[in-house]
């Protein structure tokens, strides 16, 4: 009974004082590794864009593909890892009464696993041992410390999810029959799926060591693309999961509202965790070994999700009206007028949503079989991951960052640096625009991704595709721009903003909301259902490939 | 469970659940009974042994009826086997690939051809050639150093 007073008096006390030093320095550490990837990764990606355009000539040392597999490496992994991770945990820290010191440990664990397996990554990188770009697809093989290196990152990010799992169990046990604080929930989905989605890809990485120190002979190539197919798909959610925590949780806070029906975002998020993984299959459209009849199968698995997303498009905008209204905004458009367009932690994240319109749109159309024949492989699906995590994804971040780091840092964000932001979103939102608008189009003509400067022998047809590669190295000029600034903004905001005490902006439900079931709150029946779709979905194509399996395929070494 | 839902918010969501089976229909309509599915071969092959494997023993244009060709093609890092093909205008053809070693893609710009080429499989696909010119064919998928140069030409007289 005593440590429970105890730490009933510690929740108030972290809501009263902010977030105590010990868990904002992993915060901290998190956010800072997070936007130097940021910087590398962008400074990597104009190169690629100049050299793509014909405009830059990489030195002998230094492929065109090493730097494309560090580019891809640094903001897929990295940056998207380390700031899901930092910003939930300050999440959790916040809204659960801060972190156990177990959990502490935990993460601090996490951590150094990942500090670990970075070295081994990125010297086979860099040494042009590891030209395999991210997804690594057998019977191209790299150096096995560069799958060795993977695996401790994994695990590294497996031990934060179990802290998070300890955290929240933890919580539960001292609030019985209370609903977990909705930031600690989206925690608690992200967190599910990461552990759940990397299972498949951790099997393939362990398969591919023994192989490629050359202890095995041969490996399957289609169920590695499959294995890795149900992760990379599940993390480009557990990014979507993330960014949807801060536009229902943050966002109505910052403009002064309340959020959504507790409800449904609930629901939305378990409908999210149940429906993610097999969404992976869609990357695989056009592959050989799979039947047609599993392909339309898992075009239902990969459209389901524009359910929830609909959802969350109406709940949004659902919560600007009716603020807009509350501020005085009359008419059908007025309301809109009266958000706060000067505040960057409100119009970043706008227009993130704003861009997931035509990015869900897209992935919706490429998902189907007839559009995905004509786009797989080209640089349109370049174009749709550049609007939907480059631009969705990280505008919410950017946005988040604003109120997050000075959170952490116990400072304050000033009108200028504010200003800096509103500058920086637009910097990047234009430079998105052209750069995503050209791939879509360039790719819809047939330009393939993934290919350094060429004019396939002179080729009339490539020629014509000039134009447009010129327009997104532009848009990546632009961009990188946006990188410095928002590179810049998160340094001063962590370290030379005037001090402070900056508030963790989360809106209250409605005054006359319904009361949320408690069935939300059962997290094993969610898991056991998400199971349950992961069987159905991948044990008929997974045992096909492995009965009816060609003769396995040796490692390869192309670059 | 009482749901205070607003009355647009279910039609909207119900928008959402009819434009899923929409494309549902449509997708499943084009794939199996118009024949419009992607390309699915699911024929397993001893990658090693193409030399003496029918029909990549002969990779090579033939034809197979008026205006019908079969292409067998082997992709292999970096180029295809044969490349420069040939053939008259309204040809029929039909893709059967393969690879030599690692991943490849097989596109034609410009066309509706395109599907990924793994070791140890017999990839399909058909297209109809109505238009005379040259179409660029490229490999899609990265598998090396080379992988910018694999590209090959199909010329339509």
């Amino acid at each position: 009974m005593e440590t429970t007073k105890l730490q009933l008096l510690k929740d108030k006390a972290n809501r009263a004082m902010g977030i105590n030093r010990q868990d904002a320095l992993f915060s901290k550490t998190y956010m800072f590794i997070a936007f130097v990837a940021l910087l590398l990764g962008g400074i990597l990606g104009l190169t690629q864009g100049l050299e793509k355009a014909g405009i830059l000539t990489l030195p002998d040392w230094l492929t065109y593909y090493q730097v494309l597999t560090a580019h891809g490496f640094l903001l897929v992994i990295v940056l998207t890892a380390f700031f899901t991770i930092g910003y939930f945990y300050a999440g959790l820290s916040h809204t659960l009464g801060g972190l156990l010191p177990k959990v502490r440990k935990m993460a601090w664990i996490g951590f150094a696993l990942k500090i670990i397996g970075f070295p081994l990554v990125v010297v086979p990188v860099l040494s042009n041992d590891a030209t395999v770009l991210y997804t690594f697809y057998p019977p191209m093989a790299a150096s096995p410390w560069f799958y060795i290196g993977l695996v401790f990152i994994v695990l590294g990010v497996w031990m934060c999810a179990f802290g998070a799992f300890v955290q929240v169990a933890s919580w539960r046990k001292r609030n019985k029959g209370q609903h977990l604080p909705i930031l600690a929930f989206f925690a608690t989905g992200v967190f599910v799926l990461l552990f759940f989605g990397s299972l498949g890809v951790t099997t393939e990485v362990l398969t591919i060591i023994p192989w490629a120190f050359g202890w095995t002979d041969t490996i399957n190539v289609m169920v590695s693309r499959t294995l890795f197919w149900s992760f990379a798909h599940t993390l480009v959610n557990i990014w979507y999961l993330t960014a949807a925590s801060a536009w229902y949780v943050i966002v109505p806070k910052v403009i002064g509202g309340r959020r959504f029906s507790d409800v449904l975002t609930r629901f939305v998020i378990i409908a999210l965790v149940i429906t993610n993984i097999p969404g992976g299959f869609h990357h695989q459209i056009i592959d050989p070994g799979i039947t047609q009849a599993i392909k339309f199968m898992h075009v239902f698995m990969s459209l389901v999700i524009a359910v929830p997303s609909m959802m969350t498009a109406y709940a949004m905008f659902s919560v600007f009206e009716r603020r807009g209204r509350e501020l005085g905004g009359r008419g059908l458009v007025g309301w809109f007028k009266k958000m706060p367009w000067g505040d960057v932690r409100f119009l970043a994240p706008f227009i993130a949503m704003a861009a997931f319109i035509p990015g869900g749109a897209g992935g919706i159309v490429q998902s189907t079989n007839q559009l995905n024949q004509v786009v797989h492989n080209t640089m349109w699906v370049v174009g749709h991951f550049h609007l939907t995590v480059g631009t969705t994804v990280m505008l919410t971040f950017f946005g988040i960052s604003y109120w997050l780091i000075p959170y952490i840092s116990k400072r304050v964000l000033t009108p200028k640096i504010n200003k800096l932001g509103v500058i920086t979103t637009i910097v990047w939102t234009v430079g998105m625009a052209l750069m995503s608008i050209s791939m879509h189009t360039v790719g819809l003509l047939g330009a393939p991704r993934r290919t350094s400067y060429t004019t396939y022998g002179d080729s009339a047809t490539a020629a014509s595709w000039d134009p447009y590669i010129i327009i997104l190295a532009i848009g990546g000029t632009l961009l990188m721009v946006g990188v410095i600034l928002q590179a810049y903004a998160v340094f001063h905001l962590m370290f030379r903003a005037p001090k402070g005490e900056t508030e963790f902006p989360i809106a209250e439900v409605e005054e006359n909301a319904s009361e949320t079931p408690y069935w939300t709150e059962r997290w094993g029946r969610t898991i056991f259902l998400m199971l349950i779709l992961i069987v159905m979905a991948y044990v008929v194509p997974l045992v096909d490939m492995i009965v009816n399996a060609p003769p396995g395929s040796p490692p390869f070494r192309t670059w | 469970m009482k749901l205070k839902m607003h009355r647009y918010e279910e039609l909207w969501i119900l928008i959402g659940c009819a434009l899923l089976i929409v494309f549902m229909l449509i997708t499943g309509y084009q794939t199996f009974a118009r024949e419009m599915g992607p390309p699915s071969g699911n024929q397993t092959i001893d990658w090693r042994k193409l030399d003496e494997t029918a029909p990549f023993d002969k990779p090579g244009l033939r034809q197979t009826g008026d205006n019908e060709y079969e292409a067998v093609v082997i992709l292999e890092a970096f180029g295809f086997t044969p490349s420069n093909i040939e053939i008259p205008a309204g040809a029929t053809v039909k893709f059967i690939l393969t690879s030599k070693d690692i991943v490849h893609g097989f596109e034609i710009a410009g066309t509706n051809v395109n599907a990924m080429v793994p070791p140890g499989y017999v990839q399909e696909i058909t297209q109809k050639f109505s238009k005379p010119g040259e179409y660029l064919v490229l490999c899609n998928e990265y598998c090396g150093i080379g992988h910018q140069m694999m590209s090959t030409v199909i010329t339509v007289i």
